[in-house]
């Protein structure tokens, strides 16, 4: 049996602050395999932006194993999570964190710089992404020139840029309108037929409902795991 | 990441925020010009001060007859025994440093051709004198050792003189009258300037000592034949200076019998100790404009590094952007410390041109305020310390903000409003 693209046992992320620990994470284990559609959610606080930032290599564990492509990320060192980040994951944000008075070309085409990967090859796979976001004749487009919509595909295309194993959207329609949502969500849909495994994180209900499993976390511990 | 996708990367990041990058490096540029300013005018003040101080001779001693001392009542400089044109002949064949000397006689003289008069001063002198002083002739020629010897009527004039006499045409071949008697003009000096004293050097005229002494001045000693005021020489390349007026003391204290304890009646003046004094104010004074030079650019600097840490601190999303897709710590270090370095060089690039410009400006404005010899000189080496500096400014003060863009934390500076 093939090892899942996410293995989680006991995983524990301890903040501390101050006045105490926060205990964020307290203990999950999960598998999520290669492929899925994945919706985490949760009221705010629940640990699901946590889990998030330990699957996406932004974040170490403080306790327990942690398993993403094959690759045990503890003990790892900025730099070294920084690369595998580059390998592995594609993000999308809610703030869609575009580069402001740069072209969608070359927005998308970042990820391949810090690999890289020659200028040529670069463009190309970048023209390659924004198609498949259906964004082909806005290339040349600064961010100021786009939609809300539009900036959200360019950055679905920056995280399809460098072929990830997963891509992690972190409420990728927080910023945006019903029906530009469905658009974007309706982008999502599509990259999961083909074959890219997702994981999205979410507070609504709608949006959770497009995934094909939904992981419903609180107070640091998955309370419902529902397929 | 390549060094060239990092520059790349610090481009697009420097045009995207273009005009705080140009607000930025302004500290520099102003920095950079107000140093190639003053060094560039300074430079050319040092050169115009240099053509002076080889007018008078690197490898020149002047030596005159000292003070009197008659029972303790000392008579002033020159009133001792003067030294006469046989020491001078003496002191050119017996003495091995020396490769010219020259006795001098001067006094006013009224030169009178056609109808216009000139009242200027006559120098009376061995030919060898041009020699010397490294003075040379424009036209004509100077006279001979033979019209020296024989005290021919000849004189070579200034170029003042001559155009004040013969504003028409060329002066050599006429005549003129100097102080009532007739010479004919063989030859013209070449243009000397105005000294640093503000004396027209040219305003002169130079005729054989023998026929000045005796025909136009009448000068004459009691007990001294053919006496000359001053007695100029020039020492072989390459002598030491010091040694060379040691040495020439000690031929005439001998020459002149004076023992040893007994204070010499005259004196040597040395060229080469003042210039190693002006040398030394020269010192000084450049030690005061690189000071200068170097506060302006640290104020740049500190000008650059606020900046920066503006940037990284209004970017700090896109570091965050920039490190979870992957880039490394050095790869955000190495994009803010070439976007200052960067910055730092076109400041000092830009400084460089305003410079010029301002320090031509000033060369423009010196006749205005009254300064004719303000000149600039823009050395190569003024530029290449221009840009140099501005780059290591800008690494210098750039490190700090780009080291502290490196060390974000990718989720903080996500989040970060």
């Amino acid at each position: 049996m093939a090892l899942p693209l996410i293995q989680a046992r006991n995983l524990s992320r301890v903040y501390r602050l101050g006045g105490g620990d926060v205990h964020a994470l307290r203990g999950i284990d999960i598998d999520i395999d290669e492929g899925e559609y994945v919706a985490v959610m949760g009221a705010s606080g629940s640990g699901k932006s946590t889990f998030m930032n330990l699957v996406g290599a932004l974040d170490t564990p403080t306790s327990g194993e942690l398993t993403i492509a094959g690759e045990r990320l503890a003990d790892r060192s900025p730099d070294q999570l920084a690369a595998f980040r580059n390998r592995v994951v594609g993000f999308v944000f809610q703030q869609f964190n575009l580069l402001p008075r740069t072209t969608a070309l070359d927005n998308v085409a970042l990820p391949l710089l810090y690999r890289g990967t020659p200028a040529a090859r670069r463009q190309a796979r970048a023209r390659e992404c924004l198609e498949m976001v259906g964004l082909g004749d806005r290339m040349d487009h600064h961010p100021s020139q786009l939609s809300g919509g539009q900036q959200q595909r360019v950055a679905i295309a920056r995280a399809l840029a460098n072929e990830p194993r997963l891509l992690l959207a972190d409420e990728p329609t927080g910023a945006l309108d019903s029906r530009t949502s469905e658009d974007v969500m309706a982008i999502f849909d599509s990259l999961n037929a083909s074959g890219i495994t997702i994981m999205l994180v979410t507070h609504e209900e709608d949006v959770g409902a497009h995934a094909r499993r939904r992981v419903i976390f609180r107070d640091g511990r998955i309370l419902e795991d529902r397929s | 990441m390549t060094l060239l996708a990092a520059i790349q990367v610090a481009l697009i990041a420097l045009r995207i925020n273009a005009l705080r990058s140009l607000l930025a490096i302004l500290g520099v540029i102003f920095g950079v010009a107000a140093v190639i300013t003053t060094v560039s005018l300074a430079e050319g003040a040092q050169e115009a001060v240099n053509d002076q101080i080889a007018s008078l001779g690197t490898n020149t001693l002047n030596i005159r007859a000292g003070s009197e001392n008659r029972g303790g009542r000392r008579g002033g400089a020159g009133s001792g025994t003067p030294f006469s044109s046989e020491d001078v002949d003496a002191i050119r064949r017996d003495v091995p440093v020396v490769v010219a000397a020259s006795g001098t006689v001067q006094g006013s003289v009224t030169a009178v051709s056609d109808g216009t008069n000139w009242p200027s001063q006559i120098l009376g002198a061995h030919p060898d004198y041009l020699d010397v002083r490294d003075w040379q002739i424009a036209e004509g020629r100077v006279f001979t050792v033979m019209e020296n010897q024989r005290s021919d009527r000849v004189a070579v004039l200034g170029q003042t003189v001559a155009e004040e006499l013969f504003p028409y045409g060329s002066a050599v071949g006429q005549s003129v009258r100097l102080n009532g008697q007739p010479f004919e003009v063989i030859g013209l000096l070449a243009a000397q300037g105005q000294s640093s004293f503000g004396q027209d050097q040219d305003d002169i005229v130079l005729a054989p000592i023998s026929t000045v002494r005796q025909r136009v001045l009448g000068y004459s000693r009691p007990g001294v034949r053919d006496p000359v005021q001053s007695v100029w020489v020039k020492i072989a390349a390459g002598e030491d200076m010091d040694y060379a007026a040691e040495e020439l003391e000690r031929y005439l204290r001998d020459r002149r019998g004076i023992g040893p304890g007994e204070t010499d009646d005259f004196r040597v003046a040395n060229f080469a100790a003042f210039i190693t004094a002006f040398r030394a104010t020269e010192v000084v004074m450049g030690l005061l404009l690189a000071a200068a030079g170097t506060i302006t650019l640290v104020v740049g600097g500190i000008g650059i590094m606020n900046v920066m840490l503006v940037s990284v601190t209004e970017r700090t999303r896109e570091i965050g952007l920039r490190l979870a897709i992957g880039a490394r710590r050095r790869d955000i270090r190495n994009q803010f410390l070439i976007e200052s370095i960067l910055l730092c060089s076109a400041g000092g690039v830009l400084g460089l041109g305003l410079g010029v410009l301002m320090a031509m400006g000033v060369e423009r404005l010196g006749p205005m305020l009254g300064v004719e010899t303000l000149a600039i000189a823009v050395k190569p080496s003024v530029i290449l310390i221009a840009i140099g500096a501005s780059t290591v400014i800008g690494v210098l003060f750039g490190f700090y903000p780009a080291h502290r863009a490196s060390r974000l934390n990718p989720i903080d500076a996500l989040r970060h409003e």
